[in-house]
């Protein structure tokens, strides 16, 4: 089992998602977060003084998929998370452990 | 603390005894308001009206129209006090305008400590202008006429220099009791009040985010009680600043026609006085002196109450005719909002050049800066002239933000002195070189309209001169003192980690946004 975190533009979430559920991801979770990557913010003037803007806001998105659903569900993010400028984001892979269903109990791949 | 408390019992107590000092009523003070208005407040009310002696004469042979005289004076005077109450009601509302502006500029950490200090504001300074304020701003003014007399108020102080009488401050009206209480005072109180809060509010603005809530009420009651009633007496009130005209032949004496210095300017430099004492914000300006910008949590909250400001600025200008039978009044509602649009355009036009952007945190100062300019020459000028002194406020503001910041040193979180302070002195020049000579005629004692340089007359400038220096001179110095030796007995200033974290559960004990994750 893997964990997808995938950090995109705030206002692709629509698209990722819909892509994301049409590729069989059955779940996700978002937050809203902040950050940089080498896009380093960018600079604003507010009544005449720099605001120096280092934290761009973003959208997270955490979903955990089959190992098989993986390259299916990453394709889904790139497509429609892109727009070819610098600040598109980044997705970050990593294994899991254990998932357990809360509801029935359940755990391991069936629960997910 | 024990000696605060002592200090505070002393002085309160000391007022009642002055207050109830005339204990019994003057003969011609009706709080009912039964016999104010009569046939009396025809003559000279228009240019065709009866004279006194008509009134007399026509007793015998007349008997009707003498009866219908006092029943017009009676609606004439009624007119004009509707008028003026209901224009106090506006400027009232004003204090909601001067809460969301401050509030949406700044962070929303401190909200509900922001708009605290603009709500308490105003029971403070109404109740500390009803113990003394008022006595001592108004109590020598002679009343009101065109609102029905209010005669009672005819003890000023006067020292003489020169010569002449040198009006200084009044004492009649302490607690609005005694003689002073009457139907027309009251509706003066009324009216003199909601100017006197919009004074006590701007302070706030530059002094956000860091002032502790105590030592802000001790301030409310000491600029309500004695620096606005002071300098407004010497305008106002029938003191030395508006005699200098009967006295010393400058022009009509100083003119103030809704108050860009008795407001503004004792505003804007009182927050001077105490953004100087209390410091700026943590974070503000970095060791080498280079300021960092803070902005505003809620931009949609401050252009509302700035909207709300300049409604209520009809009733601040058009009110101050003191008469809703002087049409005059649409000229002056005219002129005020033609500057507040000059203000607002010359304001974004100098970002957009400048900056690239027109930034609407400074267009909104520049509306309200045009709002400030006008306030003192709004019944003396033609719109091109409004429209003009709006313009020039609004590149003012521009600069007067930039100095304040960068050359002063000062943080003005929400340009209250650009705003106020810089625009109530041009308001004051303006005043002396735009007044074109299509009204005033007889006012402060002296005949024939008000003229300003530009249309032939340079005595005026002097006065409005003189006054700008006064009040600077006058307002910093006593506020300073007072914010100096308050920051001895009680801190100005929260702690530094109360500070970080936000002022509004600790200051006032209440969370602004408690189900909001919000950057501290």
């Amino acid at each position: 089992m893997k964990k997808i975190e995938a950090i995109i533009r705030t206002h692709k979430l629509e698209d990722v998602k819909n892509a994301l559920t049409v590729a069989g991801v059955q779940g996700m979770t978002i937050s809203h977060v902040e950050g940089f990557g080498r896009q380093k913010g960018h600079q604003e003037i507010y009544r005449g003084t720099e605001v120096k803007v280092s934290f761009v806001p973003k959208i997270k998105i955490v979903a955990v998929v089959q190992d098989a659903m993986l390259e299916k569900a990453l394709t889904a993010i790139v497509d429609n998370a892109q727009t070819g400028k610098v600040g598109d984001g980044k997705i970050f892979v990593s294994d899991v452990a254990e998932v357990v269903r809360i509801r029935t109990g359940e755990r391991g791949e069936v629960a997910i | 603390m024990r000696r605060m408390k002592t200090f505070v019992t002393a002085a309160i107590l000391a007022l009642l005894l002055i207050g109830i000092h005339p204990l019994r009523g003057d003969a011609a003070s009706d709080p009912s308001g039964v016999t104010i208005g009569s046939a009396s407040d025809v003559v000279g009310a228009t240019p065709g009206a009866p004279s006194a002696d008509d009134i007399k004469n026509m007793a015998a042979s007349e008997p009707l129209a003498v009866k219908l005289a006092d029943v017009v004076g009676h609606n004439r005077i009624a007119i004009n006090m509707v008028w003026v109450l209901f224009c106090g009601f506006l400027v009232m509302f004003m204090q909601a305008g001067f809460a969301l502006a401050e509030t949406g500029f700044t962070r929303a950490k401190n909200a509900g400590h922001t708009m605290a200090m603009n709500f308490m504001v105003y029971p403070v300074g109404m109740l500390g202008f009803w113990m003394c304020g008022f006595a001592i701003m108004m109590g020598g003014s002679g009343g009101a006429a065109s609102i029905g007399g209010g005669s009672a108020l005819a003890n000023e102080f006067t020292i003489n220099l020169f010569g002449k009488d040198f009006g200084l401050f009044g004492s009649t009206g302490f607690f609005l009791s005694g003689s002073a209480y009457d139907a027309v005072i009251f509706s003066m109180f009324l009216f003199q009040m909601v100017f006197m809060d919009t004074t006590a509010t701007i302070p706030t603005g530059a002094m956000a985010e860091r002032w502790t809530f105590k030592s802000f009420m001790i301030y409310g009651f000491f600029i309500s009680m004695f620096v606005y009633p002071i300098y407004g007496n010497w305008v106002w009130g029938g003191g030395w600043l508006s005699t200098l005209g009967k006295n010393f032949g400058f022009g009509h004496g100083v003119l103030d026609f809704a108050g860009s210095s008795v407001v503004h300017m004792t505003g804007g430099v009182a927050a001077v006085a105490g953004a100087m004492v209390l410091g700026p914000r943590l974070g503000k300006f970095n060791k080498d002196g280079s300021p960092n910008a803070m902005p505003g949590h809620h931009i949609p909250m401050a252009l509302t109450g700035c909207f709300i400001l300049a409604f209520g600025w009809f009733g601040f200008n058009a009110g101050s005719t003191l008469a809703g039978g002087d049409l005059r009044i649409g000229v002056v509602a005219v002129n005020t909002m033609l500057a507040s649009a000059g203000g607002a355009l010359s304001s974004a036009l100098f970002m957009w050049f400048r900056y690239g952007k027109p930034d609407i945190s400074m267009i909104a100062n520049g509306f309200l800066a045009g709002l400030v300019a006008i306030t003192a020459p709004c019944a003396f000028v033609n719109s091109v002239s409004a429209v003009g002194i709006g313009v020039i406020a609004g590149i003012l503001l521009c600069y007067a933000v930039f100095f304040v910041e960068r050359k002063m040193k000062l943080d003005d979180p929400v340009g209250a002195i650009s705003v106020h302070g810089i625009n109530g002195a041009w308001g004051m020049i303006a005043l002396g070189l735009f007044a074109d000579g299509t009204y005033g005629d007889g006012l402060n004692g002296v005949a024939g309209p008000v003229k300003g340089l530009f249309y032939g007359d340079g005595s005026q400038l002097a006065a409005q001169s003189i006054a700008v220096v006064t009040n600077i001179i006058f307002v910093f110095v006593v506020m300073y003192a007072f914010f100096k030796i308050l920051n001895k007995i009680t801190p100005l200033r929260v702690a530094a980690d109360l500070e970080e974290n936000g002022l509004d559960m600790a200051e006032v004990a209440v969370n602004a946004y408690p189900e909001f994750n919000i950057n501290r």
